[in-house]
């Protein structure tokens, strides 16, 4: 039999083979293996590590194919469409695109457009649209909604969807998948390529991406294994501490590890912890190291000049929240330092991916844990990836406001035939499952706002033809439509701009959260973009600062990214835990936390759950170390306040981490039937009950709104960008709605991101039933070593349920002291 | 130095207070109530506001005139008002009246049935109803006070109006909570927006300038209650 390798050789044109030689390369099996799938017409789906020229694979098939293409006399539309989570990216892959077309001479266009490229650049594209197009999900939806999408995408040959990973299992994904879907209709020919290098179940992602063929058609293609990372844990010299998420104790070490690398890329999970290390690291830094800080609140301007320092290699770490996670190869890199915990085992191949883009050699990462649970997740994270286990995320299905959404681009696009649409977007991964009715009632939604009160039907925006075919109303509706496109809301933001004299604004900073502010009065201090800052005041849209001096900070608590401590994750976790014979690997200090905890306390088996319950001041404390992440803790601990309370309990305030949840009262709590107070009916009509009233579903609720359509972000000629001129509040729409229509398919999208997103209804769910019957009552005199850390978190916490009620009352009483005084 | 402002809390949740000499009640739901003359008072319904939105292509749900009326007729029904102000911009544009659903107009005229409807016109409805019953009127005198719908610009006593949308924002440590309020030095006083889609603006707002003696004090909705909260208290958006 003739060597593999030789045969898969001859399906490169010579140019291509004399190409590959030019540059001392050999072309790479998984390389030809794409190629091969290419001709026999099949989807694949690449799995290869950094370095192993996954981009390069990705695209030969298209170069290959385009090469060979006789001339034309007419412009013959898009031949490859590759799609980029980050518009970063699609630049930089139109970049390295570059040279093989240059090198081999190849007549070929490959062109970027994102939301940055220029609007004649843009227009051109679409009279006259290069053979190969990268951009976003974004911008695809965008060109699916107009008139010209037909005849675009008509002579697709290939979408190449890159870092998959990221995109499948989010709104965002939705939206890709029904424009796939709406692409396969265009061009039925159409094949679809999937590159990612941290793919945890291949069958998730080939069930998101396949084309009306279904999951069958998509081969997945491996490349070889790259060199095993090497991760290892920082053992401080200084103990590790109990609780806390900023490794303070370690900074020195971590310094000293900067210092040791050629470049390294310092990872933490919130804004705030960024910028307390920054802080911490440059107090240290002696040497003056070119020490950079890159998160989602900084200036754009100023993330381009960090991202181009790194390129240039002339910084030696930047400190960065996952904004980082994804991006453009930086060669330099060596060193890929993980700050507190690392909450998921993908999350961190995928960081540590960023270091080393050579295949043969392995990447190097240190973990730094914070605090002692974390010491324990960061062990638990490094055997996972030893392992090569991941934790992906979960198929998800369908959201009916990104449906919406989709279905009023088709119909601004091309008029539509209800059921031939319907067919269509039930070849899209998430909706193979999509119910007429629901189909039905979308569609409704988006012609008349979908209200059982039938008062609309004048203001349709899509309408009927003769033909039976559905159309949007008007251009002026479809221009509306365009500019609201996309399925990622952000919170309204407000630019950070430095004071100038006599009211006078200057330069810009950044941008914060709305709700990062509500914790700083005029006067107070905090840290951002790796200075302190003193709040002059807050204009319409502008938070204005002025240098703070070397006052020590207030700072906010910081919001930015807020991943849970994943599923997977948290049972490697427990089963270190509990298995004694494993503690050896842990430093002394840990191991001897546990020790006393054990003797103390104990340790539960790995599928039962510890409970405590002690007196502590004059309050009784109860702790259970569910390790389900922050999210399902502060449904579950909300829950379990609402059953104490009718139980007479007199609950008083909780506390959750990722770890365990402590809720306090005011009677003692180790009487109570512990199977019966975590029975998972609270999931039913309890659970409903507090969700109706929470800001939760308001938040979710406004994010469905704007999404489905209901609520524009932006306006013909609105120049501005942020969620705040709406001119109504979707508080109050909501507040009327559920009194009025209950059931209207925007509350029910609201309800179901709630449960996913906001409040992990289905983890908590999985969880009681895990530990009915399995909950280990420990009743203690007093707190034990498990509890320190939460308990610490205390006053941390803002309250929950009516706490606007009680801050209008403590006003009140202000008032009134002040009156009386 | 003012004297502080002087308040009581009824166990209805009301806040009774003096108004340019005249005892005056704030209700929980954002009307104004004279007992000595049993006038209910309420400003900025913005009735069709919906309607309105939809079309122009955003289509909100037709259901805040509904609940607008309904929120009314409980204070009517609690109150027996002798007389009903609706302090302008009852509707929220001039063609709202056409688009109203039968019930709505049906409820509309059971309210002006055995009492005085008067309809202080403001600038969205200038014209006052055209078939539905009551009176218009651009101002009213009664208890001693002036009922417009627009504050006249600086100081201006013994004064009730909407127009402005009043919105009060308190923070503190555990986060910050922005409600619908009355504001008032005690001379004069803005009603928040009685509709059921009608938002606020912060009183803290350029808007508010020069209207006040002194700093104003404002009556926030709460649930059930209003609270009174000193200008100290109240934050910027």
């Amino acid at each position: 039999m003739a060597d593999a390798g030789a045969q898969l050789s001859k399906l490169l044109p010579p140019r291509f083979q004399a190409w590959f030689e030019g540059r001392g390369w050999r072309p790479r099996t998984h390389q030809l293996e794409m190629v091969d799938k290419a001709r026999a017409g099949r989807d694949a789906l690449l799995i290869a590590p950094t370095g192993g020229g996954k981009t390069l694979a990705g695209f030969l098939p298209s170069l290959v194919e385009l090469s060979e293409r006789g001339p034309a006399n007419a412009p013959r539309g898009i031949h490859t469409l590759y799609i980029s989570p980050l518009k970063a990216l699609a630049v930089d892959v139109e970049r390295n695109l570059g040279a093989p077309i240059l090198e081999m001479g190849l007549p070929i266009t490959a062109e970027s457009r994102t939301g940055d490229t220029g609007l004649s650049r843009r227009q051109r594209q679409r009279v006259k649209p290069p053979e190969i197009l990268l951009t976003t999900p974004e911008q695809l939806a965008l060109l699916c909604a107009w008139e010209g999408a037909r005849g675009l995408f008509e002579g697709l040959t290939c979408v190449i969807l890159d870092e998959i990973h990221t995109l499948h299992a989010s709104k965002r994904g939705d939206l890709l998948a029904l424009d796939l879907a709406r692409l396969s209709t265009f061009a039925p020919s159409l094949r679809r390529v999937g590159l990612s290098a941290t793919v945890d179940d291949p069958q998730v992602i080939k069930r998101w991406m396949a084309g009306p063929a279904g999951p069958a058609a998509v081969d997945l293609v491996r490349g070889p294994a790259g060199a095993p990372p090497i991760v290892d844990l920082l053992l401080s010299e200084g103990r590790v501490p109990w609780a806390g998420h900023t490794a303070q104790h370690a900074m020195a070490e971590v310094y000293e590890a900067i210092k040791r690398s050629r470049t390294a890329l310092v990872f933490v999970n919130t804004r705030f912890q960024a910028e307390f290390a920054f802080q911490e690291l440059w107090r240290l830094n002696e040497d003056a190291l070119p020490i950079a800080l890159h998160h989602g609140s900084l200036a754009a301007e100023q993330r381009r000049k960090v991202e181009a320092a790194m390129s240039r290699g002339a910084l030696r770490a930047v400190v960065c929240t996952s904004t980082l996670d994804l991006g453009i190869d930086w060669g330099d890199v060596d060193l890929v330092i993980q700050l507190a915990s690392p909450k998921g085992a993908a999350r961190m191949v995928q960081r540590i991916g960023r270091a080393n883009h050579r295949l043969d050699e392995p990447s190097r990462a240190l973990f730094v844990p914070a605090n002692r649970f974390e010491m324990l997740e960061c062990q638990a994270a490094r055997e996972a990836i030893a392992a090569n286990h991941l934790d992906g995320d979960p198929p998800r299905e369908g959201a009916l406001d990104v449906l919406a959404q989709h279905i009023m681009g088709c119909a601004c696009s091309d008029p539509f035939d209800m059921l031939k649409l319907y067919d269509e977007v039930r070849t899209a991964g998430p909706y193979t499952g999509l119910a007429w009715e629901d189909f039905e009632q979308v569609v409704d939604f988006v012609s008349t706002g979908g209200y059982a009160l039938k008062t609309y039907d004048r203001f349709r925006r899509i309408v009927k033809t003769p033909e039976g075919l559905w159309k949007v109303r008007n251009l002026e509706t479809a221009q509306r439509h365009r500019l609201n496109v996309g399925a990622i809301v952000s919170p309204a933001m407000l630019a950070v701009r430095i004071a100038g004299r006599r009211g006078a604004v200057g330069r810009k900073i950044g941008e914060i959260e709305e709700g990062m502010l509500e914790m700083l009065d005029p006067g107070d201090t905090f840290v951002f973009a790796g200075q302190v800052w003193e709040l002059v005041g807050i204009t319409n849209l502008d938070v204005l600062v002025r240098p703070g001096g070397a006052k020590d900070p207030k700072m906010p608590s910081w919001g930015g990214s807020k991943f849970a401590l994943s599923t997977y994750l948290a049972k490697r976790v427990r089963q270190l835990m509990t298995d004694q014979d494993h503690w050896k690997v842990l430093p002394a200090d840990v191991r001897e936390w546990l020790e006393v905890q054990r003797d103390r306390s104990l340790i539960p088996a790995e599928d039962e759950m510890l409970l405590e319950t002690f007196p502590r001041g004059r309050r009784h404390f109860m702790v259970c170390y569910s390790f389900e992440g922050r999210l399902a803790h502060t449904t579950l601990a909300m829950l379990l306040t609402r059953r104490l309370e009718r139980v007479g309990a007199a609950p008083l305030g909780f506390v959750c981490n990722d770890y365990a949840l402590a809720v306090w009262a005011l009677n003692p709590l180790d009487g109570l039937d512990f199977d019966d107070l975590f029975n998972e009916d609270m999931l039913g009509d309890d659970l409903e009950a507090w969700l109706a009233e929470s800001f939760m579903m308001k938040r979710a609720f406004k994010g469905c709104a704007i999404i489905a359509g209901l609520i524009e972000r932006r306006f013909p000629g609105d120049k501005q960008k942020t969620g705040r001129q709406i001119t109504f509040s979707t508080d109050l729409i909501y507040d009327v709605l559920r009194r009025h229509e209950p059931d209207h398919l925007l509350l029910r999208c609201a309800r179901a991101d709630a449960a996913t997103g906001l409040i992990d209804v289905a983890r908590l769910g999985q969880m009681l039933a895990r530990i009915r019957g399995r909950i280990r009552h420990a009743r203690l005199d007093h707190l034990s070593p498990f509890s320190v850390p939460i308990l610490l978190e205390i006053g941390k916490e803002r309250s929950p349920g009516h706490a606007g009620e009680i801050i209008l009352h403590e006003a009140e009483e202000d008032l009134i002291a002040e009156a009386l005084s | 130095m003012n004297a502080a402002y002087e308040f009581t809390t009824a166990p209805c949740g009301s806040l009774h207070l003096g108004l340019a000499g005249a005892e005056v009640i704030l209700r929980a739901s954002g009307a104004l109530w004279l007992q000595a003359e049993r006038a209910l008072i309420v400003a900025d319904l913005h009735l069709e506001k919906g309607s309105s939105y939809a079309a122009r292509g955003q289509l909100l749900p037709p259901y805040d005139t509904r609940e607008t009326l309904a929120r009314l007729k409980a204070e009517v029904d609690v109150l027996s008002p002798r007389i009903v102000v609706l302090l302008g911009d009852t509707f929220h544009d001039r063609r709202s009246e056409d688009r109203l659903a039968d019930n709505d107009v049906h409820a509309l005229r059971t309210l002006a049935k055995d009492r005085s409807l008067i309809w202080v016109v403001g600038n969205h409805d200038r014209d006052g109803p055209r078939a539905l019953p009551g009176e218009r009127a651009e101002e009213l005198a009664i208890q001693g006070l002036t009922l417009r719908h627009e504050p006249r610009a600086g100081l201006s006593p013994a004064e009730a109006a909407g127009h402005l949308h009043p919105a009060a924002k308190v923070r503190s440590a555990r986060g910050a909570v922005r409600r619908r309020c009355f504001v008032t030095d005690g001379e004069r006083i803005v009603l928040p927006a009685f509709g059921a889609y009608t938002g606020g603006l912060n009183v803290r707002d350029a808007a508010f300038a020069g209207l006040f003696a002194r700093p104003p004090l404002a009556g926030a909705l709460g649930r059930g209650r209003v609270h009174a909260v000193g200008w100290r208290s109240l934050a910027a958006d």
